[in-house]
């Protein structure tokens, strides 16, 4: 049913389409409310579940992880501290292997304070052993949502949907909700494997000695080759029903045929293409959008970046003292094929900083000027506490 | 009334026990230390629980030596997450469980670290939510998992790698934390010490906590040979001395308030019970600032003894006298 | 794609007010967008809330900084140089203020304040209005109103719409009853634009 909605309002009607019977959570800004939302349809009986209310973020994550392993559907949402505050039961919940959704609504991380939008805390916990996806709307981040449960249950990973905080979860657009019929017909009902049981007692989360710790690492690791291919299917399985895909791995758009192209992640996607579209960008543009970063789909990268002279590659976070982080790791795919692109990173949008449509006609003319390989796109040097004539260092 | 048969002398008595089928929720041939307190805790725990129920555990020494990958000692299901989230991650379990319809009991065991310090927090949180889960805090007064030492647990005086004696330091230098008081305060329909030292009266509180509806507590007083310092034979007779001393009290509370208590039989002064123990060893030496540390933890437990009314008019069956079945025998349901 | 900033004070209800216009723009089955620029949430700080109607899908996710329209909650925050910021000519602001037009453009002047020559305000005193209706300063409804009046931008009837998804009973009768003194108040189609286009 379409209708307009706040995207949290919609994300959270999208998680009760899924059924869940466990939700827990601790309030965070700008994750609030979809965890209101959601409680809401809980106290209007819209959906039967559990909310469990924690003490904070350790404990959301915490109550999932037992939810989960104890056999019941189970999600939780939250942002900036709150995944930094998650983060060591995120990988713990990862390397149980349970499957587990958690919606992060992208805020900075403090210091310095901002309780504005960008990707420093998903970025915090890419290592975490979680599958993540970038939403680039907030249509997607509903079909994300419901996409992330069936991913989850067939991989046994645990999938984290990024949405920009504010950007997105604050935005009111028209949105169409699956009919509850089409996501029952496409996620069936909660099964995990090893889910905890009196009547077939496992042990779960032993001490590995170093004689077993790298293959039961490797089999994780593994795991997420094998999530590729459910991320995909889940794409188009969905599609098949709803009619509409969510750019599976990675969308190629734009200029097929140009030689300089533009890799987004996130909800900058739309400004870029409304800037392509609008014919703001003045030559001919190749758009990336990555979805999928865990996995990281190297492959699709590769094959997207073929023929490209020069490829930008937005950040929205910082690895201070290296750079961006993902174009570090595109430059890693890319590394080694026959022709890669130069590769040149732009921070840009830190800490809720608006993204205009013209920036990325700048930054394409700032190709010419032969950039270094890493610079804070929009920074303004008349606001740091040097001399303008100073020389900044930007790479 | 036809009276009870008596057994024909050519029953072999112990082949008779090890059929009889008694439940254990963790098998022999874990790799605890000699005389663990803990391991034989979380057995009595288990034994009285029965089969019927799902252990979420905290990271300590009972994680390590019962789950070596890929061997378990375990027979129930069992689940270990982390250090400092065990109460949160039960509390996840039985909310799946009430969602599910499924009446399994929920159990969390966790060290003094686990309870009294860092999973604290999550502790609370759960007790504060009314979580139908069973919370059970091994005391062993350390950070013995990580090779001795001091937690909020810590008995004053008592040496740790971290609270060391030394020629200005007589050892930990802060109070046992007063876990049971904040517990307690939580309104939690039941909360309870117990010790290893009497099985009895430990099983009947698990039994009682586990008959509650709502969070309950246990505090299990658990000696460790190795992080205490004394004999490994000794693990329950030190621990009848920490309750005959008044020092680990027995008690029972119900929504906040003591309900019971074991009363002492014979007072045991501090000195007794520091005697095998390296961890109070630098409290006997023939120094003033000895003998003033010493005589703090007489205070301290003298202070326990009035506080709960611990001495007893006369010997009871449920006295620390009468309700030590070791030292009475062995009559197991005494 | 007609693009609106909301200028307001935390606790009037701006950010519904954006949501409200374009819930009542999804009603006449347009594309529309609307957010906040929270700042940390305060009552009485300056907030700014951006809409976006189009005919077609909006992909823009940046924040409006050349505005067609400016709706202003609070005649105070003409003073608030940001205010301004980005409005052409061509552009038009609504205020909510118990000054005409051509009063309020004096005061301002003669604060030092010159407002660009040629462009359109209007006023309507939507605080006073609100206050006889509700006994609350919350001047959405009869500046929503007003505003799609003089635009011809969505019928008051779409707004009207909106309120009911988010509000019943007498709350609602009353916000409606403002949707309708709103609209009265200003001359209709004064602003009308071409139909929306890409």
């Amino acid at each position: 049913m379409r209708d307009a909605l706040e995207g949290s309002q919609a994300i959270a009607r999208a998680v009760a389409l899924c059924r869940p019977q466990v939700v827990a959570a601790y309030p965070i800004t700008p994750q609030t409310h979809i965890v209101e939302a959601l409680a809401r349809l809980i106290a209007d009986g819209l959906l039967e579940a559990e909310l469990v209310s924690v003490e904070s973020e350790f404990s959301a994550a915490s109550v999932v992880l037992g939810a989960a392993s104890a056999g019941s559907r189970s999600y939780t949402a939250s942002a900036s501290q709150g995944i930094l505050l998650m983060s060591e039961v995120l990988y713990n919940i990862s390397g149980l292997r349970v499957p587990v959704v958690l919606t992060c609504a992208n805020r900075a991380v403090s210091s310095p304070v901002s309780i504005w939008n960008d990707h420093q805390d998903s970025m915090a916990v890419r290592d975490s052993g979680w599958i993540q996806l970038y939403c680039a709307d907030n249509q997607e981040a509903v079909d994300t949502t419901i996409q992330a449960f069936r991913i989850s249950e067939r991989t046994e990973l645990p999938v984290m949907v990024c949405v920009d905080g504010f950007t997105l979860t604050h935005t009111l657009e028209p949105i169409d909700l699956p009919e509850a019929g089409l996501v029952d017909a496409f996620l069936p009902p909660f099964h995990f494997s090893r889910s905890l049981s009196a009547a077939r007692p496992l042990t779960q989360g032993t001490l590995v000695s170093p004689e077993f710790f790298t293959e039961i690492r490797s089999l994780q690791h593994g795991a997420f080759a094998l999530a590729e291919q459910e991320i995909l299917a889940a794409d188009h399985d969905f599609a098949n029903l709803v009619g509409r895909e969510s750019g599976g791995l990675l969308r190629v758009e734009g200029d097929r045929e140009a030689t300089v192209g533009i890799l987004a992640m996130g909800s900058v996607y739309g400004t870029l293409k409304d800037a392509h579209r609008s014919g703001l960008l003045g030559r001919p543009v190749r758009i990336l959008c990555l979805r999928a970063f865990r996995p990281f789909p190297a492959g699709a990268i590769r094959e997207a970046s073929e023929g490209l002279s020069d490829l930008i590659v937005l950040d929205r976070s910082l690895s201070p003292g290296s750079g961006g982080i993902v174009a570090h790791e595109i430059r890693s795919a890319l590394y080694g094929t026959g022709k890669p692109p130069r590769v040149v990173n732009f921070v840009v949008g830190l800490g809720g900083r608006n993204v205009p449509g013209g920036i990325f006609r700048e930054m394409l003319e700032a190709l010419e000027k032969n950039p270094p390989a890493f610079s804070f796109f929009d920074l303004d040097p008349g606001k740091l506490p040097l001399p303008k004539d100073s020389v900044l260092p930007t790479s | 009334m036809t009276p009870i048969p008596s057994l024909p002398s050519s029953v072999d008595m112990t082949a008779l026990r090890k059929v009889q089928p008694r439940f254990s929720g963790i098998e022999s041939g874990h790799g605890a230390c000699q005389g663990c307190g803990q391991a034989l805790a979380a057995r009595l725990v288990l034994e009285a629980a029965g089969p019927d129920v799902i252990v979420a555990n905290a990271t300590g020494c009972l994680e390590i030596f019962t789950t070596p990958w890929p061997q378990s000692a375990w027979t129930v299901p069992w689940i270990h997450s982390l250090f400092e989230n065990v109460a949160a991650v039960a509390a996840g379990i039985e909310v799946a469980l009430r969602a599910q319809g499924r009446t399994t009991r929920v159990l969390a065991f966790a060290g003094d670290g686990g309870t009294f310090d860092i999973g604290f927090q999550a502790l609370s949180g759960m007790l504060e939510r009314n979580h139908d889960v069973f919370f059970v805090c091994f005391d062993n007064e350390a950070y013995m998992n990580t090779g001795i030492q001091r937690s909020g647990s810590t008995p004053h005086g008592a040496w740790t790698n971290t609270s060391p004696a030394g020629r200005v330091r007589q050892g930990k230098r802060h109070f046992k934390k007063d876990l049971l008081a904040i517990i307690s305060a939580h309104g939690i329909p039941y909360a309870a010490t117990a010790s290893v030292a009497y099985p009895s009266d430990l099983r009947a509180k698990v039994r009682r906590a586990l008959d509650v509806s709502g969070p309950s507590f246990l505090l299990l007083h658990s000696p460790c040979p190795l992080g205490w310092g004394h004999d490994s034979a000794l693990t329950i007779s030190v621990d009848r001395l920490a309750v005959e001393t008044g020092l680990f009290p027995i008690l029972e509370m119900e929504r906040g308030q003591v309900v019971s208590s074991m009363k002492i039989r014979n007072p045991r002064p501090v000195r007794e019970y520091a005697l095998p123990q390296f961890r109070f060893r630098h409290l006997l030496m023939d120094t003033p600032e000895a003998r003033e540390e010493l005589e703090h933890l007489q205070a301290l437990a003298d202070a326990n003894i009035e506080r709960y009314g611990l001495l007893s008019e006369a010997p009871g069956p449920r006295d620390s006298g009468g309700a030590d079945t070791i030292r009475r025998g062995g009559s197991r349901w005494g | 794609m007609v693009e609106i900033r909301i200028h307001g004070r935390g606790g009037q209800g701006n950010v519904l007010a954006a949501y409200l216009l374009a819930t009542a723009a999804f009603f006449e089955e347009k594309f529309s967008q609307a957010f906040p620029s929270f700042g940390a949430e305060r009552r009485g700080a300056p907030i700014t809330a951006f809409v976006r109607i189009d005919s077609t899908p909006i992909l823009r996710r940046s924040q409006v900084t050349s505005p067609r329209y400016l709706i202003l909650a609070d005649d105070g925050l003409l003073r608030v140089p940001e205010t301004l910021s980005g409005l052409s000519s061509e552009g038009a602001i609504l205020v909510n203020s118990p000054h005409a037009p051509e009063d309020l453009r004096k005061r301002l002047e003669e604060e030092g304040i010159p407002l660009v020559p040629g462009l359109r305000i209007a006023t309507i005193p939507a605080t006073r209005l609100a206050m006889e209706a509700l006994g609350r300063p919350i001047p959405n409804a009869p500046l929503l109103s007003a505003f799609l009046s003089l635009t011809g931008l969505l019928s008051t009837e779409s707004l009207g719409r909106a309120f009911a998804g988010r509000f019943s009973g007498d709350l609602l009768a009353k916000n409606l009853a403002l949707v309708s003194s709103g609209a009265s108040l200003v001359t209709e189609n004064l602003w009308k634009e071409q139909p929306i286009h890409a």
